[in-house]
């Protein structure tokens, strides 16, 4: 079996049966790693010897996207233990999770354990933060890591006590001898050089992982590891970082989306005492020492400014844009047959808006040259990304770019690119000092990459005994997640279909599965009513998934819905609406007040049930849920990026409304613990439910079908 | 008497300052530099720096206090939450020179050198942080309710604390916090 093929099979398998082959790296000599670690020993999970091989060599092929899993663990001489990782932390809590995994198979406290991460200089390519990843893939990695130098441990000490390997075990990081009174840690491992040079010839591949059962930290709600700092406003998140001398950027926007520079002067800026101003093709920025001098540097030469604008559609316009710019057309229904033989038939189609990800922590970058070589310290779900940007955009050798990624301020999917880094370093060369540029909420709500609005068509038939006969289903410009149906539809036909987008779009917490579980749970809402059937009964008809059904089934029963759908109330209604994506289920119902007077649609309660494996953090785990529903609430009911004639006319707080505190409701959040199957990210799949289950509330209360996101009583048609 | 909390309310114009405060707007003109006493976590500073410049700017980049953070610029987050003279204000909003006189705290100054403050311990014990980026501005935000309302009621709480915005939607588990912190102030 290949590696590649071999490690396609693990993805497959049950939690403590993983075997991805180890490698071990000894005395790394590399003045980087013995500056930030000191003396010890290394083991490199999954590709990482070889990277390092290739790191040495310059420029390496490292591919974008779908790195595997892979991780760093080293052992120092004084007793650290610390973890490497690609991966980022941005509030989902990976540092945790990642700290648990290793003390876990170590068999060491959670406080021996430190984590470096998202450092490209230290970490091996381990791919993009993103898609729910760390917990299916980085955990196992880290697990597998620890997993073996536990065992070399035990072998060292075997060997030097002449006792057999099986007798011993390792307890808080000690292994002690009780007869003898000696004992071994992993700082006597990591200075038996020749001990593990042994080991090196006879690379363990088959360690077993510790099992569910018997975990004791994996499993449990150790809290976030660096909490004290956060409530005492310690941590430095990147736009906290400063360098001696360093300056503040600011960068010239354009007025309109599209529009072209003709013309800048920036010799009056230039004049203004410390400041630095840049011009390089379309990149125009300024440097001060201070924001604020930053800001009037702008402005001088902002006022100097010649553009020639484009014409550029409003919000309005895009539903009809999408359609009419579908690449290839919109593909029609394949089923014409059974469009006209079924004795019911239905169609509908729904709009989803752009929203932006608006992260607490805007954009932000600092970039230090120090001899042709470049250290940018910035947040993003992608540093490895951002190492190829910046070495692809200043021509610059793979080693001569280092990423370094301090726990950031949110990214939600939307810090992929690395625009902020190359700006901030392109003002620092010109500068002859490091610069930090730090966007504003504005230029974030504007020039970051926006969730893709989607325009998706659905059409299905349905037999005389109510039973789905085809399934067609077509998403316009948003993504492909989720786009299947997990339900029996007879033939299904469903395609995503990319169109020419007026807007820069990208990732977004959960990627498309929100707009294809909008759309499909609504569908299936409206097909119940066209059968005449409760939507609950509809859906669990056409539904296999036991996993799927559980979720729906329990959270049905916790909110009563039985009886709560018979129930009139005025101006109340209640909805429920499942899904899954990325290997967990979730179902939700929603009681929601319709206030039709004032144009309102509040959501009351909320009974939310998740599944998504065995559960590494419970504490976390719910913190993630909640953190998707509510978030989830904003695109289902407010956020709408509104734009004409290139301008964005909501770039700001106080006029595109994300949820607040008063907007949480009532919420009944429960998980199903599967430990028989193997851990699924959190930090996405609860986000998909929430915005039908509200759609499909507000008809049950009115009788009014909406097809769009956001949820709006005034864009209702009549049904 | 107006509210402290008037100005932190969604979609409305910030009026960010409390009684008595003088409210000098930022605005886009040539600056001049303004020279005044201000203490910041109990040390007293004497300043020359723009008059317009902002509070939240002053303290991030002339002192280094990072704990206020940039959210929004508009008064409509609560990131940058700082108290002066114990009440809560924007510092994005608020001139540096707005606090002439005042005694400024923020996230860095209000435990006791290890010893966090007990409202810090509550967000602690609830676990009611994820990125972590608006957590100084909640917290200063709560010890300012708690200074001017030492029992608030729940509506009051959420009415407060609804000027702070959390990306994270870490909402349950802050409003938890808040309230272990008010029950903790009552015993
Ligand atoms: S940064 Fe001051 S309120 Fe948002
Ligand atoms: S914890 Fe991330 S913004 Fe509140």
């Amino acid at each position: 079996m290949t590696k590649q093929a071999r490690r396609e099979a693990d993805a497959e398998m049950p939690v403590g049966e993983f075997a991805d082959s180890v490698e071990f790296t000894f005395a790394m000599d590399r003045r980087r790693f013995v500056q930030v670690l000191g003396a010890g020993l290394m083991i490199a999970v999954g590709p990482g010897a070889a990277l390092a091989q290739e790191r040495n060599g310059g420029r390496g092929g490292r591919g974008a996207g779908a790195a595997p899993a892979a991780a760093r663990i080293h052992f120092g001489e004084d007793g650290r233990v610390t973890v490497l990782s690609g991966k980022i932390e941005m509030g989902q809590g990976a540092r945790t999770e990642l700290t648990q995994a290793a003390a876990e198979e170590l068999r060491v406290p959670v406080d021996q354990v430190r984590m470096i991460l998202g450092d490209t200089g230290l970490a091996p390519d381990d791919g993009l933060t993103a898609g729910s990843r760390t917990t299916p893939s980085t955990v196992p990695a880290v697990r597998q890591g620890a997993a073996a130098a536990r065992e070399l441990l035990v072998d060292l000490a075997a060997k030097q006590w002449g006792v057999p390997p099986g007798s011993l075990e390792v307890r808080d990081g000690w292994i002690t001898e009780n007869a003898g009174g000696r004992s071994l840690t992993y700082a006597d491992l990591a200075r038996g050089g020749e001990v593990a040079a042994a080991f090196a010839q006879s690379v363990p591949r088959d360690i077993a992982l510790t099992p569910v059962a018997r975990w004791r930290v994996m499993g449990t709600s150790v809290p976030r590891v660096d909490r004290r700092d956060l409530v005492a406003g310690r941590h430095q998140y990147p736009s906290d970082r400063t360098r001696p001398g360093m300056l503040y950027g600011k960068i010239l926007r354009p007025p309109s989306y599209g529009a072209r520079l003709l013309a800048v002067d920036l010799g009056p800026a230039r004049a203004m005492a410390g400041v630095v101003a840049v011009q390089d093709g379309s990149l125009v920025g300024v440097a001060a020492p201070t924001t604020r001098r930053a800001v009037e540097a702008l402005r001088a030469v902002s006022a100097t400014a010649q553009w020639e604008v484009r014409a550029h559609p409003s919000s309005r316009e895009v539903p009809g844009l999408l359609r009419r710019n579908a690449q290839g057309g919109v593909p029609p229904n394949p089923f014409a047959d059974e469009l006209a033989r079924a004795p019911k038939r239905l169609r509908a189609t729904y709009h989803v808006a752009y929203v932006q990800h608006a992260p607490m922590e805007t954009r932000s970058a600092l970039a230090e040259w120090d001899q042709g070589r470049l250290t940018v310290w910035t947040g993003t779900q992608n540093p490895f990304g951002y190492h190829r940007e910046l070495a692809r955009a200043f021509r610059l050798s793979d080693d001569a770019v280092r990423v370094i990624v301090p726990d950031f301020g949110g990214g939600f999917g939307g810090k992929h690119t690395g625009e902020c880094a190359i700006e901030a370093a392109r003002l620092a060369q010109a500068a002859g000092r490091p610069v930090l540029v730090r966007w504003t909420r504005e230029e974030e709500f504007t020039w970051a990459y926006f969730r893709p609005a989607a325009v998706i068509d659905a059409e299905a038939t349905l037999d005389a005994d109510n039973r789905l006969t085809s399934w067609h289903f077509i998403n316009l410009n948003s993504g492909g997640s989720a786009l299947e149906t997990p339900y029996r539809a007879g033939r299904t036909h469903a395609r995503f279909v990319r169109s020419d987008a007026p807007l820069r779009q990208g990732s977004y917490r959960v990627l498309a599965a929100t707009a294809n579980n909008f759309a499909r749970e609504s569908f299936m809402d409206e097909l119940a009513a066209a059968a005449g059937v409760d939507p609950l009964d509809f859906r669990l008809a056409h539904l296999d998934e036991p996993r799927l059904r559980a979720v729906l089934e329990t959270a049905a029963n916790r909110f009563r819905w039985k009886q709560r759908v018979t129930e009139r109330r005025d101006n109340l209604g209640v909805g429920l609406a499942c899904g899954t994506e990325k290997g967990s289920v979730v179902a939700a119902c929603a009681e929601v007040l319709v206030d039709a007077a004032r144009d309102r649609i509040v959501v009351r309660r909320v009974c939310q049930v998740f599944e998504c494996g065995a559960v590494v953090n419970p504490d976390n785990l719910v913190a993630q849920i909640q953190s998707c529903l509510i978030m989830g609430l904003g695109p289902a009911l407010r956020e709408e990026m509104r734009f004409a004639g290139g301008v964005m006319r909501n770039a700001a707080f106080s006029r595109y409304h994300v949820p607040r505190l008063s907007d949480v409701p009532e919420l009944d959040l429960h998980v199903l613990d599967r430990p028989d199957l193997p851990s699924a990210g959190a930090g996405e799949t609860p986000l998909i439910a929430i915005a039908p289950a509200i759609a499909n509330a507000v008809f049950q209360a009115t009788g009014r079908r909406i097809r769009e996101m956001p949820i709006r009583l005034r864009a209702a048609q009549p049904e | 008497m107006r509210s402290q909390g008037s100005g932190f309310r969604r979609g409305c114009p910030p009026l960010p300052l409390g009684p008595g405060s003088v409210y000098i707007p930022l605005v886009n003109s040539p600056d001049t530099d303004a020279t005044f006493t201000v203490t910041v976590n109990g040390r007293q500073h004497t300043v020359t720096t723009e008059a317009q410049r902002s509070l939240l700017d002053w303290l991030r980049e002339d002192l280094g206090l990072t704990g206020p953070k940039y959210g929004c610029g508009e008064g409509q987050c609560g990131a940058c939450t700082v108290l002066v003279d114990g009440r809560r204000e924007h510092a994005c909003l608020l001139p540096a020179a707005g606090a002439a006189g005042k005694s400024v705290t923020t996230i860095e100054g209000l435990g006791n050198g290890d010893q966090l403050h007990p409202v810090q311990e509550a967000f602690l014990a609830e676990g009611a942080m994820q990125c972590g980026f608006c957590t100084p501005g909640m917290i200063l935000a709560a010890v300012a309710l708690l200074n001017e309302k030492p029992q608030p009621t729940e509506a009051e709480v959420v009415a407060w604390m609804d000027a702070h915005i959390c990306r994270c939607c870490g909402y349950p588990r802050i409003l938890n916090a808040v309230r272990r912190a008010v029950a903790e102030a009552e015993r």
